[in-house]
């Protein structure tokens, strides 16, 4: 019964909040949404708790029938398993703590309960998903997340780039949409129901079969993956559908934290292992989600090293770190890549929540460029930004401590290699490279955030703080031109304006409320400990199948070959990490110099990494021109030019022609009535007389 | 000899010329009426060269109603007419353009 209240209690919220708005005012909007989802966390807990013990079978909680339709039964239903246990710890806890986290950071915000019951909407769709039954119901959520993804991006709809993105995010998650969507309908005409675990007990015994697809006979369930797959593609920000990800950090940060870091992103990858039975009926799916996974994993690590935006280089690395999580689920290891899942979600909430808290303290400046020695100031957000920092960059010693990505993503990179296959050496090979700019991004932000010294100076945000600070802008003028009365600040101001752009423009950051503090403590205990306290039980070799209890194909025999890698593969990771850690350290705190020269050297390839592979402009190049020009063509030509001009214009013409002639008609002279009528007479006679 | 269709032709002549008569005149609504006169007597001309032809009395009877409702539409044609002219101070056809919606 708790997992209905669970499930309900943030719709419940979400719709007190949003229809409530103004009426029960901020303060009541964010204490009963944020009530239902700490009270929804503190539900989950015990459920993941006992099926940590195995004090608790997997079942199905009926709700609602839904649809009955012929040979269509779609119920709703929420289904609790060992996985479906995994998925609400992650979205129950991130999403109350990103609850409580957002009373800090959007306390100057107009629309609050909006905010709020956006938030709190999503983690109801996020619920109905990982709980879902059946793939219509995960369909639902999977939509849900989608509209409130769309909503919180374009949450601040002044901007017009927040509006821009949450267009382009739903777009591009249309197509992949339509992948999940077709892959739906063929489940149902292959299996005849879309119950999952019905289709899972199905799915071996139509292995090898072929069916026609677009007038070729393909592998049925090799076509059915694929096309399930193209949907995760889309909603985990996979190569090809990426690009919606990092403008979608045009949203404010806790959202980018909750749904563009931890939970949303992950519903691809939460797809893929609920469906794992399936795609193990199919080599071929497998190496492209494997290869995918890889690609993603590489692609989105190189844009991170050169993106300047905070939090741009934590969006591309939430997409390295799902392509990890692809390619850990393409070589089989279903448990490794929820575990990363499971880790990745309390860091990289973590690393977005700090990011928050530096951007709240920098006056909303989020260029990295104009950071710098911030550590003094900030001090709580540097410690937790730093263990979230030695959270996803793997740091640890085996058989000792290590944190939390240390065990999932060795894990990941190991069952790579034990994988044995070509796709498996693949994957490990760019797994390893992946670390090494892992760690160099992640240490890059750190180092340029906090160390160093300030480069406030140049940020346009710090210096209208500092003009607003003095409260009256003449003042402002005046110093800018040097004759302030205060002499340090003319000098800044000079600096800024005149010299080299470094300086702390008289600009004092302050460390952020307790409010926003204690949710970043909270989560930078997951990303310490996640890894040490659960790795036995998610990629445990022999207690791995024991905690999954078939909720995915647990293969026991790759995590025996994946605890048994050669000693180099072991530590190969944590080599990368080193070496990435020492690059960054280098050009970043050693000789500050040494990042313009490579950009200087190498520029074709600094502008290739800079402008993210050149595919938004390849992308506005094939489709979004093309698209406008069709647009326009039928706005122009189709709609304007032939409908309107014979339809609804033509008629109007038409008319008042008509009208114009008819007043003519009435002139009010007595000889024009006599001839109308004599006409009229004459006419009526002729008709007589020649019927 | 003179024939029917003679009297046809003067009838139809005569029934033009009231037509036009009617929407051609620009000056006094006195010319509508007598129009209106020669119309009804191309008419009456039928109904009598028709009645002499046919050898049938009914087209006389009819024409004199004709003259009867002829006569009484005159009259109270130019009674309107006197009203009119009292109320607008004139009887131009020109003037007469106030029958309009």
């Amino acid at each position: 019964m708790a997992i209905k209240f669970i499930v309900f209690l943030p719709l419940l919220a979400a719709i007190i909040a949003g229809f409530g708005n103004r009426m029960i005012g901020n303060f009541a909007a964010k204490l009963v949404t944020t009530g239902a989802l700490f009270i929804s966390c503190a539900l989950s807990w015990p459920i993941f708790a006992m099926f940590l013990s195995g004090a608790l079978e997997p079942g199905v909680v009926p709700v609602l029938s839904f649809i009955h339709s012929g040979d269509l039964h779609v119920d709703w239903a929420l289904r609790v398993d060992t996985l479906t246990a995994v998925m609400l710890v992650v979205v129950t806890s991130v999403s109350s703590l990103v609850h409580l986290y957002s009373w800090g950071y959007m306390a100057e915000d107009d629309s609050q309960p909006r905010f709020f019951a956006y938030l709190s909407l999503f983690t109801f769709a996020m619920l109905m998903l990982v709980t879902a039954d059946s793939l219509v119901q995960m369909f639902f959520g999977w939509e849900g997340v989608g509209l409130a993804s769309y909503l919180l991006i374009g949450f601040w709809y002044q901007k017009p780039s927040a509006n821009a993105a949450a267009i382009k995010a739903f777009v591009v998650n249309r197509v992949g949409d339509f992948g999940f969507s077709l892959g739906i309908f063929g489940t149902f005409l292959v299996f005849g129901t879309v119950s999952i675990p019905a289709i899972l007990a199905a799915a071996p015994g139509m292995a090898g079969s072929t069916i026609g697809f677009l007038g070729m006979r393909v592998d049925t369930m090799t076509l059915l993956c694929l096309l399930l797959f193209v949907g995760a593609c889309g909603k985990s920000a996979q190569l090809g559908l990426h690009t919606w990800l990092p403008d979608a950090m045009e949203g404010p940060t806790p959202v980018s934290a909750l749904i563009h870091a931890a939970t949303m992103v992950t519903a691809g990858v939460f797809m893929v292992c609920r469906l794992s039975p399936m795609f193990e009926t199919s080599a071929t799916a497998m190496h492209v989600v494997t290869y995918v996974g890889a690609a993603t994993a590489f692609f989105a690590a190189t844009v991170g090293t050169t993106q300047t935006d905070i939090k741009r280089v934590i969006a591309y690395s939430t997409c390295s770190q799902l392509g990890y999580m692809f390619f850990a689920a393409g070589v089989g290891a279903y448990g490794a890549a929820m575990f990363h899942l499971f880790t990745h979600a309390f860091f990289k909430a973590l690393l977005f929540l700090g990011a928050g808290s530096v951007i709240h303290a920098m006056h909303h400046e989020q260029d990295m460029r104009y950071y710098g020695g911030l550590w003094r100031k900030i001090p709580w957000t540097f410690g937790v930004m730093t263990a979230g920092t030695l959270a996803i960059t793997g740091v640890g010693i085996a058989g000792v401590f290590g944190f939390a990505g240390f065990y999932s993503k060795d894990a990941i990179i190991e069952a790579a290699f034990a994988n044995g296959g070509d796709a498996g050496q693949i994957a490990f090979a760019v797994g390893v490279f992946a670390a090494l700019l892992t760690s160099f991004y992640s240490w890059r932000l750190v180092f340029l955030t906090f160390f160093g010294t300030p480069r406030w100076a140049g940020s346009e945000h710090i210096q209208h703080a500092v003009h607003d600070q003095h409260g009256d802008p003449d003042h402002a003028e005046v110093s800018e031109e040097g004759a302030g009365s205060d002499p340090h600040d003319a000098h800044a101001h000079g600096h800024a304006h005149h010299g080299p752009v470094t300086g702390t423009a008289g600009y004092h950051p302050h460390e952020s409320p307790l409010v926003m503090l204690i949710p970043l403590l909270a989560l930078s205990i997951g990303a310490i400990f996640a890894g040490y306290f659960f790795h036995d039980y998610f990629i445990g070799a022999e207690t791995g199948g024991e905690f999954w209890k078939g909720s995915i194909a647990f293969n026991e025999h790759l995590m025996h070959a994946m605890h048994g890698v050669p000693l180099w593969v072991r530590y190969s990771a944590t080599v990368a990490m080193l070496t990435g850690l020492l690059i960054a350290w280098w050009a970043y705190i050693k000789d500050t110099t040494v990042p313009a020269r490579f950009a200087a050297q190498f520029s074709h390839l600094y502008d290739f990494l800079l402008h993210k592979w050149y595919f938004d402009e390849l992308y506005d190049l094939i489709f979004v021109k093309p698209a406008f020009a069709i647009g326009r063509f039928l706005w122009k030509r189709g709609d304007e030019g032939t409908i309107d001009r014979f339809g609804p214009d033509g008629v109007a013409v038409v008319v008042a022609g008509t009208g114009v002639a008819a007043r003519k008609l009435q002139s009010g002279y007595l000889y024009t009535y006599a001839l109308v009528m004599l006409l009229g007479l004459a006419a009526a006679a002729s008709w007589v007389m020649v019927r | 000899m003179i024939g029917i269709q003679h009297y046809l032709v003067v009838s139809a002549i005569l029934f033009v010329i009231g037509v036009f008569g009617i929407f051609l005149n620009r000056k006094n609504v006195i010319i509508i009426l007598m129009a209106i006169e020669l119309i009804l007597l191309s008419v009456n001309l039928n109904f009598v060269a028709f009645s002499a032809f046919l050898h049938d009395l009914f087209g006389q009877v009819f024409a004199m109603f004709v003259l009867t409702v002829a006569a009484g539409e005159a009259a109270i044609g130019l009674a309107i007419l006197v009203i009119y002219f009292r109320s607008r101070g004139s009887i131009a056809v020109d003037d007469i353009n106030r029958m309009k919606g």
